[in-house]
Protein backbone atom coordinates (compact mmCIF):
# COMPACT_ATOMS: atom_id res chain seq x y z
CA UNK A 1 0.00 0.00 0.00
CA UNK A 2 1.16 3.53 -0.71
CA UNK A 3 1.52 6.03 2.09
CA UNK A 4 -1.48 8.39 1.89
CA UNK A 5 0.64 11.48 2.61
CA UNK A 6 3.11 10.62 -0.11
CA UNK A 7 0.28 10.00 -2.54
CA UNK A 8 -1.31 13.38 -1.74
CA UNK A 9 2.05 15.10 -2.23
CA UNK A 10 2.53 13.37 -5.56
CA UNK A 11 -0.96 14.20 -6.74
CA UNK A 12 -0.28 17.86 -6.06
CA UNK A 13 2.77 17.49 -8.33
CA UNK A 14 0.59 16.03 -11.07
CA UNK A 15 1.50 12.39 -10.50
CA UNK A 16 -1.42 10.09 -9.86
CA UNK A 17 -0.57 6.87 -8.12
CA UNK A 18 -3.02 4.03 -7.82
CA UNK A 19 -3.22 0.29 -7.69
CA UNK A 20 -4.89 -2.02 -10.13
CA UNK A 21 -7.58 -2.93 -7.61
CA UNK A 22 -8.41 0.68 -6.87
CA UNK A 23 -8.56 1.49 -10.54
CA UNK A 24 -10.90 -1.43 -11.18
CA UNK A 25 -13.12 -0.45 -8.26
CA UNK A 26 -13.16 3.18 -9.35
CA UNK A 27 -14.34 2.26 -12.80
CA UNK A 28 -16.74 -0.35 -11.56
CA UNK A 29 -18.47 1.72 -8.91
CA UNK A 30 -18.93 4.78 -11.08
CA UNK A 31 -20.69 3.06 -13.94
CA UNK A 32 -23.21 0.70 -12.44
CA UNK A 33 -25.78 -0.24 -15.04
CA UNK A 34 -29.08 -1.13 -13.40
CA UNK A 35 -31.43 -3.70 -14.81
CA UNK A 36 -34.53 -1.93 -16.06
CA UNK A 37 -37.47 -3.49 -14.28
CA UNK A 38 -39.91 -2.57 -11.56
CA UNK A 39 -42.32 -4.69 -9.59
CA UNK A 40 -44.53 -2.18 -7.78
CA UNK A 41 -44.78 1.41 -6.58
CA UNK A 42 -41.11 1.61 -5.47
CA UNK A 43 -40.28 1.49 -9.18
CA UNK A 44 -42.01 4.87 -9.57
CA UNK A 45 -39.52 6.32 -7.09
CA UNK A 46 -36.72 4.61 -8.99
CA UNK A 47 -37.96 6.26 -12.19
CA UNK A 48 -38.13 9.60 -10.39
CA UNK A 49 -34.54 9.10 -9.24
CA UNK A 50 -33.47 8.62 -12.84
CA UNK A 51 -35.21 11.79 -14.05
CA UNK A 52 -33.86 15.34 -14.09
CA UNK A 53 -34.91 16.40 -10.58
CA UNK A 54 -32.86 13.75 -8.80
CA UNK A 55 -30.65 12.65 -11.69
CA UNK A 56 -29.05 9.32 -10.85
CA UNK A 57 -26.71 10.04 -13.79
CA UNK A 58 -24.65 12.18 -11.42
CA UNK A 59 -23.48 8.92 -9.90
CA UNK A 60 -23.02 7.06 -13.14
CA UNK A 61 -25.97 4.69 -12.81
CA UNK A 62 -28.29 6.15 -15.42
CA UNK A 63 -27.91 3.47 -18.09
CA UNK A 64 -30.92 1.31 -17.32
CA UNK A 65 -30.54 -1.81 -19.43
CA UNK A 66 -33.50 -3.83 -20.64
CA UNK A 67 -31.41 -7.01 -20.76
CA UNK A 68 -29.85 -8.76 -17.76
CA UNK A 69 -26.86 -9.64 -19.95
CA UNK A 70 -25.86 -5.98 -20.00
CA UNK A 71 -26.64 -5.01 -16.43
CA UNK A 72 -24.58 -5.32 -13.27
CA UNK A 73 -26.95 -3.82 -10.69
CA UNK A 74 -30.33 -5.28 -9.85
CA UNK A 75 -32.59 -2.78 -8.10
CA UNK A 76 -35.43 -4.99 -6.87
CA UNK A 77 -38.03 -2.24 -6.64
CA UNK A 78 -41.34 -3.29 -5.17
CA UNK A 79 -43.36 -6.20 -3.87
CA UNK A 80 -41.98 -9.58 -4.94
CA UNK A 81 -44.92 -11.93 -5.20
CA UNK A 82 -44.24 -15.63 -4.95
CA UNK A 83 -45.28 -15.98 -8.56
CA UNK A 84 -42.66 -13.41 -9.59
CA UNK A 85 -39.83 -14.57 -7.30
CA UNK A 86 -38.49 -17.36 -9.60
CA UNK A 87 -38.40 -14.87 -12.46
CA UNK A 88 -36.38 -12.39 -10.40
CA UNK A 89 -33.89 -15.10 -9.39
CA UNK A 90 -33.58 -16.23 -13.00
CA UNK A 91 -32.91 -12.65 -14.13
CA UNK A 92 -30.22 -12.38 -11.46
CA UNK A 93 -28.61 -15.60 -12.67
CA UNK A 94 -28.50 -14.20 -16.20
CA UNK A 95 -26.56 -11.10 -15.16
CA UNK A 96 -22.77 -11.21 -15.70
CA UNK A 97 -20.38 -10.87 -12.79
CA UNK A 98 -19.66 -8.68 -10.94
CA UNK A 99 -23.23 -8.03 -9.98
CA UNK A 100 -24.90 -6.32 -7.08
CA UNK A 101 -28.41 -6.27 -5.63
CA UNK A 102 -30.21 -3.37 -3.99
CA UNK A 103 -33.46 -4.20 -2.19
CA UNK A 104 -35.59 -1.08 -2.49
CA UNK A 105 -38.52 -0.70 -0.12
CA UNK A 106 -40.22 -2.47 2.74
CA UNK A 107 -41.84 -5.23 0.67
CA UNK A 108 -38.53 -6.26 -0.76
CA UNK A 109 -36.89 -6.43 2.61
CA UNK A 110 -39.53 -8.25 4.63
CA UNK A 111 -42.82 -8.41 2.76
CA UNK A 112 -43.72 -5.00 4.19
CA UNK A 113 -47.44 -4.40 4.60
CA UNK A 114 -48.13 -7.70 2.84
CA UNK A 115 -46.05 -9.76 5.26
CA UNK A 116 -49.04 -11.72 6.50
CA UNK A 117 -50.24 -12.46 2.99
CA UNK A 118 -50.06 -15.88 1.44
CA UNK A 119 -48.80 -14.70 -1.92
CA UNK A 120 -45.94 -12.30 -1.13
CA UNK A 121 -42.33 -13.30 -0.65
CA UNK A 122 -41.12 -12.10 2.75
CA UNK A 123 -37.97 -10.51 1.45
CA UNK A 124 -35.88 -11.12 -1.67
CA UNK A 125 -32.89 -11.85 0.59
CA UNK A 126 -34.36 -15.32 1.05
CA UNK A 127 -33.17 -16.16 -2.46
CA UNK A 128 -30.58 -13.55 -3.48
CA UNK A 129 -27.51 -12.02 -1.81
CA UNK A 130 -28.62 -8.44 -1.17
CA UNK A 131 -25.86 -5.84 -0.88
CA UNK A 132 -27.85 -2.81 0.26
CA UNK A 133 -31.30 -2.68 1.87
CA UNK A 134 -33.18 0.62 1.51
CA UNK A 135 -36.15 0.87 3.89
CA UNK A 136 -39.18 3.02 3.23
CA UNK A 137 -42.64 2.63 1.83
CA UNK A 138 -41.71 3.74 -0.74
CA UNK A 139 -38.25 5.22 -0.13
CA UNK A 140 -37.65 8.73 -1.42
CA UNK A 141 -35.41 9.04 -4.48
CA UNK A 142 -32.78 10.55 -2.19
CA UNK A 143 -32.85 7.29 -0.23
CA UNK A 144 -32.13 5.36 -3.42
CA UNK A 145 -29.25 7.71 -4.20
CA UNK A 146 -27.95 7.20 -0.66
CA UNK A 147 -28.24 3.46 -1.12
CA UNK A 148 -26.34 3.72 -4.39
CA UNK A 149 -23.57 5.72 -2.68
CA UNK A 150 -23.48 3.09 0.08
CA UNK A 151 -23.03 0.42 -2.57
CA UNK A 152 -20.28 2.48 -4.20
CA UNK A 153 -18.46 2.67 -0.87
CA UNK A 154 -18.84 -1.06 -0.52
CA UNK A 155 -17.38 -1.62 -3.99
CA UNK A 156 -14.52 0.80 -3.26
CA UNK A 157 -13.58 -1.33 -0.25
CA UNK A 158 -13.34 -4.52 -2.30
CA UNK A 159 -9.92 -6.07 -2.86
CA UNK A 160 -8.81 -8.24 -5.73
CA UNK A 161 -7.41 -10.94 -3.45
CA UNK A 162 -7.28 -11.91 0.17
CA UNK A 163 -9.87 -13.07 2.64
CA UNK A 164 -12.19 -10.10 2.06
CA UNK A 165 -12.28 -10.39 -1.71
CA UNK A 166 -15.75 -9.99 -3.21
CA UNK A 167 -18.04 -12.87 -3.99
CA UNK A 168 -17.44 -12.84 -7.73
CA UNK A 169 -13.68 -13.33 -7.24
CA UNK A 170 -14.16 -16.28 -4.90
CA UNK A 171 -14.08 -19.50 -6.93
CA UNK A 172 -16.01 -21.34 -4.26
CA UNK A 173 -18.86 -18.82 -4.22
CA UNK A 174 -21.86 -19.74 -6.34
CA UNK A 175 -22.26 -17.84 -9.57
CA UNK A 176 -25.89 -18.81 -9.77
CA UNK A 177 -28.56 -19.19 -7.16
CA UNK A 178 -31.16 -21.95 -7.40
CA UNK A 179 -34.45 -20.84 -8.89
CA UNK A 180 -37.34 -21.77 -6.57
CA UNK A 181 -40.00 -24.01 -8.03
CA UNK A 182 -43.75 -23.47 -7.94
CA UNK A 183 -45.06 -25.96 -5.40
CA UNK A 184 -48.61 -27.03 -4.56
CA UNK A 185 -48.74 -24.84 -1.44
CA UNK A 186 -45.69 -22.57 -1.52
CA UNK A 187 -42.43 -21.99 -3.33
CA UNK A 188 -40.00 -24.87 -2.98
CA UNK A 189 -37.66 -24.34 -1.24
CA UNK A 190 -39.11 -21.50 0.80
CA UNK A 191 -35.66 -19.92 1.17
CA UNK A 192 -31.98 -20.46 0.33
CA UNK A 193 -30.49 -21.91 3.49
CA UNK A 194 -27.02 -20.42 2.90
CA UNK A 195 -28.40 -16.93 2.49
CA UNK A 196 -31.14 -16.67 5.04
CA UNK A 197 -32.16 -18.27 8.28
CA UNK A 198 -34.95 -17.29 10.65
CA UNK A 199 -33.77 -14.82 13.25
CA UNK A 200 -32.81 -16.51 16.54
CA UNK A 201 -35.14 -14.77 18.94
CA UNK A 202 -36.03 -16.04 22.39
CA UNK A 203 -39.10 -14.72 24.12
CA UNK A 204 -38.42 -13.17 27.50
CA UNK A 205 -41.85 -13.77 29.02
CA UNK B 1 -86.50 -0.54 -12.49
CA UNK B 2 -89.22 -3.05 -11.78
CA UNK B 3 -89.44 -4.63 -8.34
CA UNK B 4 -87.69 -7.91 -7.74
CA UNK B 5 -91.04 -9.67 -7.47
CA UNK B 6 -91.99 -8.52 -10.96
CA UNK B 7 -88.60 -9.47 -12.37
CA UNK B 8 -88.81 -12.87 -10.71
CA UNK B 9 -92.25 -13.48 -12.18
CA UNK B 10 -91.17 -12.43 -15.64
CA UNK B 11 -88.03 -14.62 -15.46
CA UNK B 12 -90.14 -17.61 -14.47
CA UNK B 13 -92.50 -17.11 -17.38
CA UNK B 14 -89.68 -16.42 -19.85
CA UNK B 15 -87.34 -19.23 -18.75
CA UNK B 16 -89.46 -22.28 -17.98
CA UNK B 17 -88.05 -24.48 -15.26
CA UNK B 18 -85.77 -21.82 -13.78
CA UNK B 19 -85.73 -21.70 -10.02
CA UNK B 20 -85.48 -18.09 -8.86
CA UNK B 21 -85.51 -17.07 -5.23
CA UNK B 22 -85.50 -13.62 -3.74
CA UNK B 23 -82.90 -13.20 -1.03
CA UNK B 24 -83.92 -10.21 1.05
CA UNK B 25 -81.31 -7.80 2.33
CA UNK B 26 -82.67 -6.34 5.54
CA UNK B 27 -80.07 -3.60 5.75
CA UNK B 28 -80.40 -2.29 2.18
CA UNK B 29 -83.81 -3.37 0.86
CA UNK B 30 -83.07 -1.98 -2.61
CA UNK B 31 -80.18 -4.43 -2.90
CA UNK B 32 -81.99 -7.65 -2.28
CA UNK B 33 -80.81 -10.27 -4.66
CA UNK B 34 -82.00 -13.06 -6.90
CA UNK B 35 -80.64 -16.58 -6.42
CA UNK B 36 -80.82 -18.61 -9.61
CA UNK B 37 -80.00 -22.26 -10.16
CA UNK B 38 -76.83 -23.04 -12.06
CA UNK B 39 -78.54 -24.95 -14.88
CA UNK B 40 -80.74 -22.07 -15.96
CA UNK B 41 -78.35 -19.24 -15.04
CA UNK B 42 -77.21 -18.46 -18.63
CA UNK B 43 -80.79 -18.37 -19.91
CA UNK B 44 -81.82 -16.12 -17.02
CA UNK B 45 -78.78 -13.89 -17.65
CA UNK B 46 -79.63 -13.63 -21.36
CA UNK B 47 -83.16 -12.68 -20.47
CA UNK B 48 -81.95 -9.98 -18.07
CA UNK B 49 -79.61 -8.63 -20.70
CA UNK B 50 -81.97 -8.71 -23.68
CA UNK B 51 -85.35 -7.90 -22.21
CA UNK B 52 -86.30 -4.41 -23.48
CA UNK B 53 -87.52 -3.27 -20.06
CA UNK B 54 -84.48 -4.53 -18.16
CA UNK B 55 -81.47 -4.46 -20.52
CA UNK B 56 -78.79 -5.22 -17.95
CA UNK B 57 -75.99 -4.68 -20.41
CA UNK B 58 -73.19 -4.10 -17.88
CA UNK B 59 -71.85 -6.67 -15.45
CA UNK B 60 -70.07 -4.38 -13.03
CA UNK B 61 -68.63 -6.84 -10.59
CA UNK B 62 -68.34 -10.56 -10.02
CA UNK B 63 -67.22 -11.87 -6.69
CA UNK B 64 -67.24 -15.04 -4.62
CA UNK B 65 -68.34 -15.77 -1.08
CA UNK B 66 -67.46 -18.72 1.10
CA UNK B 67 -70.17 -19.65 3.59
CA UNK B 68 -69.06 -22.07 6.27
CA UNK B 69 -71.38 -24.50 8.00
CA UNK B 70 -73.45 -22.46 10.41
CA UNK B 71 -75.56 -23.26 13.43
CA UNK B 72 -78.07 -20.62 14.42
CA UNK B 73 -80.13 -20.73 17.54
CA UNK B 74 -83.63 -19.37 17.52
CA UNK B 75 -85.93 -19.02 20.49
CA UNK B 76 -89.33 -20.48 19.93
CA UNK B 77 -92.36 -20.59 22.21
CA UNK B 78 -94.07 -23.94 22.44
CA UNK B 79 -96.97 -25.31 24.46
CA UNK B 80 -95.91 -27.96 26.92
CA UNK B 81 -97.82 -29.92 29.50
CA UNK B 82 -96.16 -29.25 32.84
CA UNK B 83 -97.76 -30.97 35.84
CA UNK B 84 -100.98 -31.32 33.94
CA UNK B 85 -101.10 -27.60 33.12
CA UNK B 86 -100.52 -26.30 29.62
CA UNK B 87 -97.80 -23.69 29.89
CA UNK B 88 -95.87 -21.76 27.31
CA UNK B 89 -92.19 -22.70 27.39
CA UNK B 90 -89.38 -20.89 25.62
CA UNK B 91 -87.02 -23.27 23.88
CA UNK B 92 -84.02 -22.63 21.72
CA UNK B 93 -84.08 -24.53 18.48
CA UNK B 94 -80.89 -25.15 16.56
CA UNK B 95 -80.87 -24.65 12.82
CA UNK B 96 -77.99 -26.30 11.03
CA UNK B 97 -77.20 -24.82 7.65
CA UNK B 98 -74.58 -26.64 5.56
CA UNK B 99 -71.88 -24.47 4.05
CA UNK B 100 -71.78 -23.53 0.41
CA UNK B 101 -69.91 -21.37 -2.07
CA UNK B 102 -71.53 -18.51 -3.87
CA UNK B 103 -70.88 -16.31 -6.90
CA UNK B 104 -72.39 -12.82 -6.88
CA UNK B 105 -72.93 -10.70 -9.99
CA UNK B 106 -73.75 -7.00 -9.84
CA UNK B 107 -75.64 -5.93 -12.94
CA UNK B 108 -76.40 -2.43 -14.21
CA UNK B 109 -78.15 -1.10 -17.26
CA UNK B 110 -76.19 1.63 -18.97
CA UNK B 111 -78.89 2.03 -21.61
CA UNK B 112 -81.78 2.45 -19.17
CA UNK B 113 -79.69 3.81 -16.30
CA UNK B 114 -80.85 1.52 -13.58
CA UNK B 115 -79.37 -1.02 -11.24
CA UNK B 116 -77.84 -2.70 -9.45
CA UNK B 117 -79.48 -6.06 -9.74
CA UNK B 118 -77.66 -8.60 -7.60
CA UNK B 119 -77.65 -12.08 -9.08
CA UNK B 120 -76.33 -15.07 -7.16
CA UNK B 121 -75.54 -18.69 -7.85
CA UNK B 122 -74.91 -21.16 -5.05
CA UNK B 123 -73.20 -24.54 -4.92
CA UNK B 124 -74.65 -27.47 -3.02
CA UNK B 125 -71.73 -27.77 -0.64
CA UNK B 126 -68.18 -26.61 -0.14
CA UNK B 127 -66.23 -29.75 -1.00
CA UNK B 128 -67.01 -31.94 -3.96
CA UNK B 129 -69.86 -30.29 -5.84
CA UNK B 130 -68.40 -26.86 -6.50
CA UNK B 131 -69.44 -26.31 -10.11
CA UNK B 132 -71.59 -23.44 -11.31
CA UNK B 133 -72.26 -22.01 -14.74
CA UNK B 134 -70.16 -19.26 -16.22
CA UNK B 135 -71.89 -16.11 -17.39
CA UNK B 136 -68.92 -14.96 -19.47
CA UNK B 137 -70.75 -15.95 -22.69
CA UNK B 138 -73.40 -13.39 -21.71
CA UNK B 139 -71.20 -10.63 -20.27
CA UNK B 140 -67.68 -10.79 -21.69
CA UNK B 141 -66.41 -8.52 -18.93
CA UNK B 142 -66.89 -11.30 -16.40
CA UNK B 143 -64.08 -13.37 -17.88
CA UNK B 144 -61.15 -12.35 -15.68
CA UNK B 145 -63.27 -11.98 -12.57
CA UNK B 146 -64.62 -15.48 -12.99
CA UNK B 147 -61.08 -16.74 -13.47
CA UNK B 148 -60.12 -15.01 -10.26
CA UNK B 149 -63.04 -16.68 -8.46
CA UNK B 150 -61.94 -20.04 -9.81
CA UNK B 151 -58.40 -19.28 -8.68
CA UNK B 152 -59.17 -18.08 -5.16
CA UNK B 153 -62.37 -19.94 -4.25
CA UNK B 154 -62.12 -23.07 -6.36
CA UNK B 155 -65.55 -22.72 -7.92
CA UNK B 156 -65.47 -24.37 -11.34
CA UNK B 157 -67.49 -22.25 -13.75
CA UNK B 158 -68.63 -24.46 -16.60
CA UNK B 159 -68.89 -22.80 -19.98
CA UNK B 160 -66.03 -20.38 -19.32
CA UNK B 161 -63.91 -20.03 -22.47
CA UNK B 162 -60.54 -20.03 -20.69
CA UNK B 163 -60.80 -21.26 -17.12
CA UNK B 164 -57.26 -21.12 -15.74
CA UNK B 165 -55.80 -19.70 -12.56
CA UNK B 166 -55.37 -15.96 -12.83
CA UNK B 167 -53.22 -14.81 -9.92
CA UNK B 168 -51.59 -17.92 -8.47
CA UNK B 169 -49.43 -20.29 -10.46
CA UNK B 170 -50.94 -23.28 -12.23
CA UNK B 171 -49.31 -25.82 -9.91
CA UNK B 172 -50.88 -24.19 -6.85
CA UNK B 173 -53.34 -26.60 -5.23
CA UNK B 174 -55.10 -24.45 -2.61
CA UNK B 175 -57.86 -21.88 -2.77
CA UNK B 176 -56.62 -18.98 -0.65
CA UNK B 177 -59.86 -17.06 -0.17
CA UNK B 178 -61.66 -20.01 1.35
CA UNK B 179 -62.15 -19.53 5.04
CA UNK B 180 -60.47 -22.81 5.95
CA UNK B 181 -57.32 -22.07 3.94
CA UNK B 182 -54.11 -22.50 5.93
CA UNK B 183 -51.42 -20.14 4.65
CA UNK B 184 -47.77 -21.21 4.57
CA UNK B 185 -46.08 -20.59 7.89
CA UNK B 186 -43.26 -18.48 6.50
CA UNK B 187 -42.90 -15.36 8.58
CA UNK B 188 -41.58 -15.22 12.07
CA UNK B 189 -41.54 -11.97 13.88
CA UNK B 190 -44.36 -9.55 14.42
CA UNK B 191 -43.81 -6.35 16.38
CA UNK B 192 -47.34 -6.36 17.78
CA UNK B 193 -48.46 -9.96 17.89
CA UNK B 194 -52.07 -10.67 18.60
CA UNK B 195 -54.59 -13.48 18.16
CA UNK B 196 -53.48 -15.98 15.51
CA UNK B 197 -50.22 -14.13 14.92
CA UNK B 198 -49.42 -14.37 18.62
CA UNK B 199 -49.94 -18.14 18.54
CA UNK B 200 -47.64 -18.31 15.54
CA UNK B 201 -44.99 -16.23 17.31
CA UNK B 202 -45.21 -18.55 20.34
CA UNK B 203 -44.71 -21.58 18.11
CA UNK B 204 -41.70 -20.03 16.40
CA UNK B 205 -40.10 -18.57 19.47
CA UNK B 206 -40.68 -20.74 22.50
CA UNK B 207 -39.98 -19.06 25.85
CA UNK B 208 -36.60 -19.57 27.53
CA UNK B 209 -38.02 -21.99 30.07
CA UNK B 210 -39.31 -24.27 27.30
CA UNK B 211 -35.93 -24.43 25.63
Amino acid sequence: MIDEGLRNDLSRQGVWLTSLGELANWGRRNSLWPLNFGLACCAIEMIAASMSRFDIARFGAEVFRPSPRQADLMIVAGTVTKKMAPVVVRLYNQMPEPKYVIALGACDISGGPFKQGYNVLKGIDRYLPVDVHIPGCPPRPEALLHGLLTLQKKIAAETLAGPVKPRHLDPRAPGEYPVPQYGPHDLQPSHHADLWQPAPVVRTE
Amino acid sequence: MESLQEIKGRIESAVPGASVQILPNAAVPSQSSLVVDATHAPAVARFLRDDPRLRFDFCSNVTGVDWLDAVTKQKARTQRMLDGVATEVEESVEHRRPGFLEVVYHLYSIALRHGPLVLRQRTDNRTERCALTSLTPVWRGAEFQEREIYDLFGIRLDGHPDLRRLLMWDEFADYPMRKDYAEPDDYEYEPTPHAGVLDKARRHFPAKSVR
